[in-house]
């Protein structure tokens, strides 16, 4: 009995030190950080947005999409995005892999079929398809695909936007992001960025 | 080779990033629960708050103030998430279903942070900030608190039973700790890209016609002391691998650096509480020791890619994101399991089986490589106590722990908190592997389906959150299974630790005669080490064999 009626005791204190913290960690400090991001990096707390020419912008009436996501690319003239298991395919309101096991026969299928269309749809042997071509990224939100499975992209886009190949493949090589300090994360290609590129150079911007 | 090096080489930049770090926050952790002037604003606070700042706990009163602070914790966070809906910021979400709320309720407040819901489909901003992101902050102080009061337990001469003030260890964990360093992350989070705003989803016209929608939200503030707090709840679904939480291979580095930062400190802190820095040392070792042989095996299992959709597509990039590759995403994996984070930058469930298993294996550490905010540290200490109690059975001589006389009851708490976890874990994994209702949530059947459950039960018993994110656990029988996991997975060995805690500070300290185990030299870095994989082998590889090992073996 008395171990209960410490308890009650404890828990109001407990509700009292509960509603000091929310005011504190729950609103002061979260909007704080709102205001400080609101003034020192407007571009990137509003979710770093990019218009159809490549310039910056918070309105997102003007962005075709934001660098840091990955968008389903129906324009069969550019280059395409890694496989996508967040909803339809790049859905930001279901971010998330397939979280198919190393084993699992659904998965195993998956990578057959899709090395047969990127092979095809790039005229290449299913071996020199990329691993990052064929799998679903972890938030299925990748922005980025590997430099091979951009090389790889690379004629196609030229063939189709009339552009030489080399001007494409010079491209690729300008929106090529190495590792950070040398060591940190992959070699990499934003395909938004990548295909607004494209596009200005073939005068679609 | 090429690939190596890059491997190796975040991993230097991690150490050294941890090396300048932990010992200067060490310091500052034991001046923060042992220093007995406050502050002013502390002061004004206890004076508003009601409590008596000076009073010296005893460890059952200590017990009971964790116990209702979280109570009313759960029931705050319950009440929230049932009425979302009537709240402002809510974006137009219902509120959670009764068995939701529970877990979710139960899921932060116990630093679990597991998540049966997708944040960006379920939970308004309001929600966010003042239910979720409170609970991060006041559930890793509750962490940090109890191992600061069993580090006490262990200095003190003659406590009688006391071992500090809980209000004051939560109050100075958060304004002194945990708060300061949050600020200066979620800066610096933000000039990095993380998404910080209070926007609600609207709809962008694509580059190719399509529309996509735009998720904001209080991302970077939240995002920071996920990380610091081990807790791990993320703001979106895809948690870390979301490129609006972890954009970039350096916000990447910042989240692991921030994940270990605390518990590492907390090891060097026992040092300076105990006024002997060579026993934080030794403990800090066995946690190294533990991290860095996981990170090895996770990092090759990753790269090496066994299995037969990582060898048909060419490496194991399923559930990985291109601008952390496998190396990045290996590290990550492991010190989100290593400490009890369970936040996530590619999914487990696609890892390979040994790199799952691994990860599996890290949770059931009880996770003390380098473990949660505090609890790391408890969890380390009481197997150090366990291994010394080993030590002397083996030569015959009363065992002592920095002085204190490991004694029958001594040893039953003991035993009582490393039986607690397994006991729980074990027994829900029976319950959902048998019940119609717990099978129907596995995505795949065979061993990797097992393998789904298995980690379920450990990630929610051991309070790590991560998950084999296949299952489909946010149905009324996961939630109330998980939940009472992380209930008790979470308080159980909690009173054990204060208990002990409590008659530690009652012993006076027997001076070290020729026969005592010293604690600091590596022989027992490598007993302690030794235990600790002994007692998890022990208990978990009849399941381990099912699951992860019948599948790599297959």
């Amino acid at each position: 009995m008395k171990d209960l009626h410490d308890l009650f005791r404890q828990s109001l204190a407990g509700l009292r030190v509960l509603v000091v913290a929310t005011l504190l960690l729950g609103l002061a400090y979260p909007l704080a950080v709102t205001g400080f991001a609101a003034v020192a990096a407007p571009w990137r707390s509003e979710g770093s947005l990019v218009t159809a020419d490549g310039s910056r912008t918070t309105d997102p009436d003007q962005a075709v999409g934001s660098e840091l996501l990955g968008q389903s690319v129906t324009d069969e003239t550019l280059f395409q995005p890694r496989p996508s298991a967040a909803g339809d395919g790049y859905d930001p309101l279901s971010s998330y892999g397939s979280n198919l096991g190393p084993e699992s026969p659904e998965l195993l299928a998956a990578i057959t079929e899709r090395q047969a269309v990127v092979a095809e749809r790039e005229g290449v042997e299913v071996a020199d398809v990329p691993p990052d071509a064929v799998t679903a990224s972890g938030s299925g939100l990748d922005p980025d695909i590997s430099v091979a499975y951009a090389e790889l992209q690379a004629p196609r886009v030229a063939a189709a936007n009339d552009l030489p190949e080399d001007e494409v493949d010079a491209l690729v090589v300008a929106h090529t992001e190495g590792r950070t300090l040398g060591v940190l994360g992959e070699p990499r290609v934003n395909v938004l960025l990548l295909n607004v590129a494209v596009r200005e150079a073939a005068g679609r911007g | 080779m090429s690939e190596l090096l890059p491997a190796l080489g975040q991993v230097a930049v991690l150490v050294l990033l941890l090396a300048l770090t932990v010992p200067l926050l060490g310091r500052h952790l034991a001046r923060t629960y042992t220093s007995e002037s406050h502050t002013r604003l502390e002061r004004g606070a206890y004076r508003a708050l009601r409590l008596d700042p000076d009073a010296d706990q005893h460890w059952r009163t200590y017990a009971l103030s964790v116990l209702g602070f979280s109570l009313v914790g759960l029931l705050v966070l319950y009440a929230l998430g049932r009425l979302q809906h009537l709240l402002p910021l809510s974006l137009g979400f219902d509120g959670l279903p009764a068995d939701g709320a529970w877990n979710t309720a139960v899921s932060f407040v116990t630093n679990t942070n597991w998540q049966w819901y997708s944040g960006e489909a379920a939970l308004g901003h309001l929600v966010q900030m003042t239910g979720l992101t409170v609970q991060n902050f006041v559930s890793a102080a509750v962490g940090m608190a109890v191992a600061a009061a069993f580090a006490r337990g262990l200095a003190r001469t003659h406590g009688a039973g006391r071992v500090g003030n809980f209000w004051v260890d939560v109050v100075r964990g958060v304004l002194r700790v945990l708060l300061p360093i949050a600020v200066v992350g979620a800066v610096v989070l933000v000039l990095l890209g993380v998404v910080q705003n209070l926007a609600a989803p609207r709809l962008l016209e694509t580059l190719s016609g399509g529309s996509q929608s735009l998720t904001g939200g209080p991302v970077a503030s939240q995002e920071v002391i996920k990380q610091l707090g081990t807790n791990g709840g993320g703001f979106y679904n895809a948690n870390s691998a979301h490129p609006f939480e972890n954009p970039t291979p350096l916000t990447n580095i910042l989240a692991i650096f921030l994940m270990l930062l605390v518990p590492f400190a907390m090891a060097w802190a026992f040092g300076h509480i105990v006024k002997d820095r060579r026993q934080g040392v030794a403990v800090l070792s066995v946690m190294a020791i533990l991290l860095v042989v996981s990170v090895t095996l996770l990092t090759w299992a990753e790269m090496a890619g066994p299995g037969s959709a990582p060898a048909l597509a060419g490496g194991a990039l399923e559930g990985k994101e291109t601008r952390f590759g496998t190396a990045g995403s290996a590290l990550f994996g492991a010190a989100t399991t290593g400490t009890s984070t369970g936040a996530v930058n590619s999914t487990h469930d696609s890892f390979t089986a040994p790199g799952g298993g691994v990860a599996l294996f890290n949770m059931m550490l009880g996770e003390i490589a380098p473990g949660g905010v505090g609890s790391g540290l408890y969890g380390m200490l009481m197997l150090a106590v366990l291994t010394v109690f080993l030590s002397g059975l083996m030569v015959g001589r009363t065992p002592e722990y920095l002085g204190k006389k490991i004694g029958q009851r001594e040893i039953v708490l003991v035993a009582a908190y490393v039986l607690a976890t397994p006991v729980v874990l074990l027994t829900a994994l029976a319950v959902a592997v048998t019940a119609p209702a717990g099978v129907a949530g596995l995505q795949e059947s065979g061993p990797h389906g097992f393998s789904e459950a298995l980690y379920a039960v450990t990630s929610a018993s051991n309070n790590n959150g991560s998950a084999f994110g296949g299952l489909t656990s946010g149905t009324p029988f996961w939630n109330t299974l998980l939940g009472l996991c992380m209930l008790l997975g979470r308080f159980v060995p909690i009173i054990a630790v204060l208990a002990l805690a409590g008659r530690f500070s009652s012993q006076r300290p027997l001076p070290p005669g020729p026969g005592t185990l010293s604690t600091h030299r590596p022989l027992f870095v490598v007993l302690l080490t030794g235990v600790a994989l002994v007692v998890v082998g022990l208990t978990y590889v009849p399941v381990l064999t099912l699951g992860p090992i019948v599948e790599s073996l297959s």
